[in-house]
C-alpha cells in the first residue's frame, strides 16, 4: 500500500503489507464492495460471468476498481477500497480460492504459498 | 436456573466446510485438524447441552456494509444458512430459542449495551462451520442463539469491550429461570491475514499467549491490546479471536481446560480449537 491511500487508523500505527478497513477506505470501496456483495446470488454471477464491464458499469465502478477487477489485481482491489471478505466471493467466481489470491499478493507461485504455510507450522 | 456447562472455541476456515462434504477427514492434510475434534465431542455428550450460543462474525451473507452492527443477537425461531458466494453448501436449518434470545437482548440492555435485535438472520459459516465440528450428527432437541460481532469494519469493539459483553451475556443466561444447560462458542481465528502482501501472516507465540490466556482466570494478555495492535499481532482476520473473547467473558471465573489443540495451516489459517469447563458444574 502506498502512503495516503492506507486508512486513518493505519496511518496511526502503519501495519507493513497490512490494510485496517476503517472508515476512510470503507468509503472508497464501497461500489467495489457492494458488487462483491450481490455475487451472493447464483443470478448475479451469472450475469456477471456474461458480461463483467456491464456488471460494473450497473454497480458504478470507480475506473481504478474497473481497471483493478479487469486485471484480476487483487492489491489494486484493495488500494480501491476492497475488503477482502467481500472480494473472497469474487475470486469465487473466477474459481480462485485465497490460497489463490494470498500467492498473487505476496508475488510468489500457489506452491511457494502453500509451502510457507506449512512451514510456519513447523 | 440455566447453567453454563462449557465454553469452546473453534476456527471456522470456509475449507472445513468443503472438507466435511467430501469426507476428507482421513486425508493427510486434514487429519492433524479433524483429529482435535472426537475427544471435544465424547465430553458434549457428557456435558449434554441443549442450546449453544455461538458468538461468531458474519462475512457477507446476512450484513453488508449499508448497516453493520457492533453486537447483533438473533431472536428468531428458526436460522437458515445461504449462498455465500463461493462455492461451499449449505446445512440443515437451525432451531432458534427466540424466549431466550430476548431474555438476554433485555439484560444486556439493561447491562448498557446496545445490540442490534434480528428476528430474521441467515447464519453464515463462521455460526456453521463450529456447529458442524461440534455435531455432526445435530441432536434433536439442540437449539441456537447466534451473536454477531462485526470484525469487518473499523472501528471494532475491542477485546475488552467483547469480554465484557459476553460477560453481560453469561449473566443473562445464569438468570434464565430455565433449566436448560448452555454451552458457549466463541467462533474465528487464530491468527491468520487473508489480505495485503502481509497475506499468509501466522503468529504461534501470541496464539500461544492466547490459548494460556483464555483458561486463565484474567485475560489480560489479550484485552491490554488494542484492536488495531491485535491486528499486528494476530493478523487482520486473526482478530476474531475476539469472539473467542466474548464466549470467555460470558463463561466468567475459573475454568477448568478440558481440550486444546492448534495445527498450522488449514487454508491460510492458524487452526485452534479449545474447550474449557467452569470449575463447579452441577450435575
Amino acid at each position: 500500500m502506498t502512503p495516503g491511500t492506507i486508512g486513518a487508523m493505519a496511518v496511526e500505527r502503519a501495519i507493513p503489507g497490512t490494510l485496517v478497513f476503517d472508515g476512510e477506505v470503507a468509503r472508497r470501496g464501497y461500489a467495489l464492495n457492494a458488487m462483491c456483495f450481490s455475487l451472493n446470488t447464483d443470478v448475479n454471477r451469472s450475469e456477471f460471468l456474461a458480461d463483467e464491464s456491464a456488471y460494473m458499469q450497473r454497480f458504478e465502478l470507480t475506473a481504478a476498481q474497473r481497471d483493478a477487477v479487469a486485471r484480476r489485481d487483487v492489491l489494486a482491489m484493495l488500494e480501491a477500497g476492497g475488503n477482502i471478505y467481500y472480494l473472497a466471493k469474487l475470486a469465487g467466481v473466477w474459481g480462485l480460492g485465497v490460497q489463490d489470491v494470498g500467492a498473487q499478493q505476496t508475488g510468489v507461485t500457489v506452491e511457494e504459498f502453500k509451502r510457507r504455510l506449512v512451514e510456519a507450522g513447523r | 436456573m440455566a447453567t453454563i456447562v462449557g465454553g469452546l472455541g473453534t476456527s471456522h476456515v470456509p475449507a472445513i466446510a468443503n472438507a466435511i462434504s467430501k469426507g476428507l477427514h482421513d486425508d493427510p492434510y486434514w487429519q492433524p485438524f479433524f483429529a482435535g475434534y472426537p475427544p471435544v465431542r465424547r465430553w458434549l455428550e457428557r456435558i449434554e447441552p441443549d442450546v449453544a450460543v455461538v458468538f461468531y462474525n458474519d462475512h457477507g451473507l446476512n450484513f453488508f456494509l449499508d448497516a453493520m452492527p457492533t453486537f447483533a443477537i438473533g431472536a428468531a425461531d428458526v436460522y437458515r444458512s445461504d449462498d455465500e458466494g463461493w462455492g461451499i453448501g449449505t446445512v440443515a436449518p437451525f432451531d432458534g430459542f427466540a424466549e431466550l434470545s430476548w431474555h438476554v437482548i433485555e439484560h444486556v440492555v439493561q447491562a448498557g449495551f446496545d445490540p442490534t435485535t434480528c428476528q430474521q438472520m441467515r447464519v453464515d459459516h463462521g455460526f456453521w462451520i463450529p456447529m458442524e465440528l461440534f455435531w455432526p450428527e445435530r441432536p434433536a432437541g439442540l437449539r441456537v442463539v447466534p451473536i454477531h460481532v462485526n470484525t469487518v469494519q473499523h472501528p471494532l469493539p475491542s477485546a475488552a469491550r467483547c469480554e465484557s459483553f459476553g460477560a453481560a451475556v453469561g449473566e443473562a443466561i445464569r438468570a434464565w429461570p430455565g433449566s436448560e444447560r448452555v454451552v458457549l462458542i466463541g467462533s474465528g481465528g487464530l491468527s491468520h491475514q487473508l489480505e495485503g502482501e502481509r497475506a499468509g501472516f501466522i503468529n504461534r507465540d501470541f496464539d500461544a499467549v492466547c490459548f494460556d490466556a483464555l483458561v486463565s482466570s484474567n485475560r489480560r494478555a489479550i484485552t491490554k491490546h488494542s484492536i488495531v495492535e491485535l491486528v499486528e499481532l494476530a493478523g487482520s482476520q486473526g482478530v476474531e479471536v475476539i469472539n473467542w473473547l466474548a464466549m470467555r467473558g460470558a463463561l466468567g471465573g475459573d475454568v477448568v481446560e478440558v481440550h486444546r489443540s492448534y495445527h498450522i495451516p488449514i487454508s491460510n489459517t492458524a487452526a485452534g480449537l479449545l474447550a474449557v469447563e467452569p470449575l463447579s458444574v452441577p450435575a
